[in-house]
């Protein structure tokens, strides 16, 4: 058995212990909003926030994380968590939306340590997101539009 | 039933009255207060796609707009969504002419049906593809909604006791001054629905859409930003097993055996089973179907599989090249101008073989029931699959059930005219004997590897140049696979020896040349192969523009001077290339190391110019810094929309220009994952400006026409920055 918790709940997962979280929480969570598009730590769009940190789920193992604090796209509800959100539907930054819950994980992770990114800040932390439908642009965007929000 | 639907068209008269207006016009009508019964199938897609049409067997299609109880208006979206915004563009449409408030508009995708919801440009055929979404349905969305709107406003006029030209229809409300009477639609819509079809509906003056031409958000923002969105790959059904299949190594092999011992020990497998082209491991989950295809062993027979590399097939396609092809063009004597001429140019152009690589890899959940067969996933060739997966399981094509979902992109790859990975899911099921709903997965590496690809190609062009330096003979010969031959669409679109997706844009260049032949080599290969982001264009435009570049430059003319020159009579192509050319300053000049390039491509109807700028780093490595986008695709319906496509499926063809490549080495593919067939990230996207040229010409389609135009554009910057002109796609300078 392996103690997490997600989204401010404890459960008790009877999976493997190499299952990764990523497939834990999809399968037997049945929380979808986290994607799988590699399994290899190479897209980003299984991003989840690990107390607090935004990490890859697809390749960290269950058992690595007993006792931690996970949080998925259906947990959010800081401030900056509002934010970013919201500037993403301002600017109508989604196409398919496959990889975008990991891109606002991502973005979240990234203005909960840095409160005024640069360009430079925000391509290197949103560099391991890949969007295929590239919407890079708007996803800039949209950061500097939640970063004027949270003033 | 909890629920009381009035219907004011039986399907039959609906089919009559749509032939004979064109349109559909129906409106299925909730009756306020009766709230509709609890759908409790799994939601899919914009609120429930598919699942409120479809579940409902005893309901008659009402073809694209249902007036609901609550006042939200549902439109009916015939087409996939798969990012380029065919929600938001269809709804607009119907919102426009039945002047519906855009807040109380709600999407929903349609179930499967060939003669309701057809793409009106294929025949009896529902699909999405050739960015023909929003050019087949203008008028059809646009008379749904008027229609709808003259039989909510003669119900008005009945209640009311009022003249219908006295009354006024804004943002939903429905309103007759004199008397100070108004109404909300879900008010009327009962007694809308017993009035009248009109048999021809006026539609609006351009001049006077309030809708069309504005910022009209997003309908699937929300969703996809909260993480609620459903895709294939979210979809669980009660009993449902998890199914990985092991692919072929090569193309062409086959399973000789497998040992299934090691898999059957991993917990939570349940099956081991042979399908066509492989051997699926089915299971509980993703993580135990995956491992257990992890100890699956297979003995592949290998007698009859493809053996070759790219290398070789590039050798094979140099020496077809020297020989004449099928003639897809002919203008004029080019044999006798290449002989009288003094000076000619040649070059040769190498394109790999490309992955769609959508985020969310192939997948399809489908479920076999004693009547039929259902399935859930992001449709693209509807109507297509519908009959294939009929013909494998012995039913009839209305037996087999679609719910259409959101896909995580495609750019091409569920279009896919073997309905592969859709079959690969029926099969499954089929062989377990439809015990259990199955939701086949592609993992990354399977979508990179087990096809279908963008063919590879190799192009060889030839100028003869007048005194001026202006082109007088152009011969360009193309080798490359037929993405059509063998499918459905060959006797459409492959005619004596020429498929038309080979030469596109090139067969069809707007440059003023008196003698041009084009010619196509189609050697057959076992690869499989299919369309990917503008098709053709996505080859051909970057020989056609950096050829036509080279000669401006040889003729030491200014390369837009010299397109302007031969573009006389080409006013769509002019205007999108003037418009980039004077927002991107060019001509003014640019520092050592940097230089800028334009490219001007008509594809799908609509007309692309985009000038870059790049900057060199070191003498190889150079990076893409600005891109100014011009986009003529007649009427702008959701101008931005059209700037998202125009930024997105230029970065799609950037990825292309700057790495992207799939090769063969001994029958099977070299890459496997995002490691080694890279994509654009973020750090390499340039910065994008999307200028809109104003139109009143039909609107035509946004998805595709951007991407053909980067790789070009980036190259003649190259050019101007080094000095090197590149001819082989991904672009990389030499030291
Ligand atoms: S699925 Fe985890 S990084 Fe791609
Ligand atoms: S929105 Fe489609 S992959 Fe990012």
């Amino acid at each position: 058995m392996i103690q997490l918790t997600v989204n401010g709940t404890q459960h008790k997962l009877d999976v493997e212990p190499d299952t990764p979280l990523l497939w834990a929480i999809r399968d037997t969570l049945g929380l979808t909003g986290t994607k799988y598009g590699c399994g290899m730590s190479l897209c980003g769009s299984c991003t989840v926030h690990v107390d607090g940190v935004a990490m890859r789920s697809c390749a960290l193992p269950v058992s690595a994380l007993n006792g931690k604090s996970i949080t998925t796209i259906e947990g959010l509800n800081s401030r900056t968590a509002r934010a970013v959100q919201s500037a993403w539907e301002k600017l109508d930054v989604v196409q398919c939306g496959y990889c975008q819950s990991g891109q606002i994980m991502s973005a979240i992770g990234l203005l909960e340590q840095n409160k005024s990114p640069s360009d430079e800040d925000i391509d290197g932390a949103m560099n391991g997101n890949i969007c295929r439908c590239n919407t890079y642009v708007r996803i800039r965007a949209a950061i500097k539009e939640a970063v004027r929000s949270l003033v | 039933m909890s629920q009381k639907k009035i219907e004011n068209v039986s399907r039959r008269e609906f089919l009559v009255k749509t032939m004979s207006v064109g349109a559909g016009l129906t409106l299925g009508v909730y009756l306020p207060g009766c709230s509709r019964e609890e759908d409790t199938r799994p939601e899919a897609g914009p609120g429930k796609a598919g699942g409120e049409v479809v579940a409902e067997s005893e309901f008659e299609p009402n073809a694209f707009i249902r007036i609901n109880s609550d006042n939200s208006v549902t439109v009916i979206i015939k087409h996939l969504e798969m990012g380029q915004g065919t929600h938001t563009g269809l709804a607009t449409l119907v919102a426009e002419e039945l002047d519906a408030a855009w807040s109380q508009i709600r999407v929903e995708a349609a179930p499967a049906n060939p003669i309701l919801y057809n793409n009106l440009f294929w025949g009896p055929m529902q699909g999405t593809g050739g960015s023909t979404a929003m050019a087949n349905s203008f008028e059809q969305m646009r008379k749904a909604g008027a229609a709808a709107r003259h039989m909510l406003v003669a119900a008005a006029a009945k209640k009311w006791d009022v003249a219908a030209d006295e009354i006024v229809v804004r943002d939903g409300v429905i309103h007759h001054q004199a008397s100070n009477k108004q109404a909300r639609f879900a008010e009327m819509a009962e007694l809308a629905a017993q009035q009248p079809i009109p048999q021809d509906v006026f539609l609006k003056d351009p001049q006077d859409f309030r809708l069309i031409g504005q910022h009209a958000p997003r309908k699937d923002s929300a969703n996809k930003v909260n993480g609620t969105a459903i895709f294939t790959q979210d979809i669980k059904l009660p009993g449902m097993l998890t199914a990985l299949v092991s692919h072929t190594p090569r193309f062409g092999a086959r399973v000789k055996s497998f040992d299934a011992s090691k898999v059957k020990a991993v917990k939570g497998v349940s099956d081991v089973i042979e399908i066509p082209g492989g051997v699926a491991v089915l299971a509980k989950d993703y993580w135990s179907a995956k491992k257990g295809r992890d100890a699956l062993r297979i003995d592949w027979d290998n007698s009859n599989a493809f053996k070759q590399g790219s290398d070789e097939l590039l050798a094979k396609y140099k020496t077809l090249a020297d020989k004449p092809g099928s003639v897809a063009r002919s203008d004029g004597d080019t044999k006798n101008a290449f002989q009288s001429a003094k000076q000619t140019i040649q070059a040769a152009f190498e394109f790999p073989f490309l992955a769609h690589a959508a985020m969310e890899p192939m997948n399809c959940v489908v479920q076999l029931n004693p009547d039929g067969c259902e399935l859930w996933y992001g449709a693209q060739t509807n109507t297509m699959d519908q009959i294939a997966v009929a013909k494998l399981l012995g039913l009839k094509p209305e037996q087999v059930k679609i719910n259409m979902l959101y896909a995580g992109g495609s750019f091409g790859r569920r279009a896919n005219p073997a309905s592969d990975y859709v079959l690969e899911a029926v099969s499954i099921a089929k062989a377990i004997n439809g015990v259990a709903p199955v939701k086949l997965v592609w993992t990354r590496e399977d979508d990179m590897q087990a096809g279908y690809y963008r063919p590879m190609y190799y192009h060889q062009l030839k100028a003869a140049l007048n005194d001026d330096g202006y082109p007088v003979a152009w011969q360009h010969r193309i080798v490359g696979q037929s993405i059509l031959a063998g499918t459905a669409f060959e006797s459409m679109l492959v005619k004596d020896g020429v498929d038309q997706t080979s030469v596109e844009g090139a067969s069809n260049i707007p440059y003023a040349i008196p003698n041009l032949q084009v010619e196509l080599h189609s050697p057959v290969l076992p690869v499989p192969v299919q369309w990917w982001r503008s098709v053709g264009s996505s080859h051909t435009a970057f020989a056609v523009e950096t050829f036509i570049d080279e000669l401006a430059v040889a003729a030491g003319r200014d390369p837009l001077e010299f397109r302007r020159a031969l573009l006389k009579g080409h006013p769509r192509h002019l205007g999108v290339m003037e418009l980039a050319a004077a927002k991107a300053g060019w001509g003014s000049p640019m520092a050592t190391g940097r230089g800028r390039g334009i490219a001007v491509h008509e594809s799908f109807n609509s007309y692309v110019a985009q000038v870059v700028e790049v900057t060199l780093h070191d003498n190889k490595s150079f990076s893409v810094d600005r891109v100014v986008i011009a986009v003529d695709c007649g009427i702008a319906v959701n101008p931005d929309v059209i700037r998202a496509q125009m930024e997105g499926g230029m970065g799609y063809g950037l990825a292309a220009a700057l790495s992207s490549k799939i090769t063969l080495i001994d029958g099977g593919v070299a890459q496997s994952n995002f490691h080694d067939y890279t994509v654009l990230r973020i750090d390499q996207m340039p910065a994008v400006e999307v200028h809109i040229v104003k139109s009143e010409q039909p609107p035509s389609g946004v998805g595709e026409p951007a991407t053909p135009v980067i790789a070009p554009a980036v190259a003649n910057a190259l050019y101007q920055a080094s000095g090197q002109r590149l001819y082989a796609l991904p672009l990389q300078l030499s030291a």
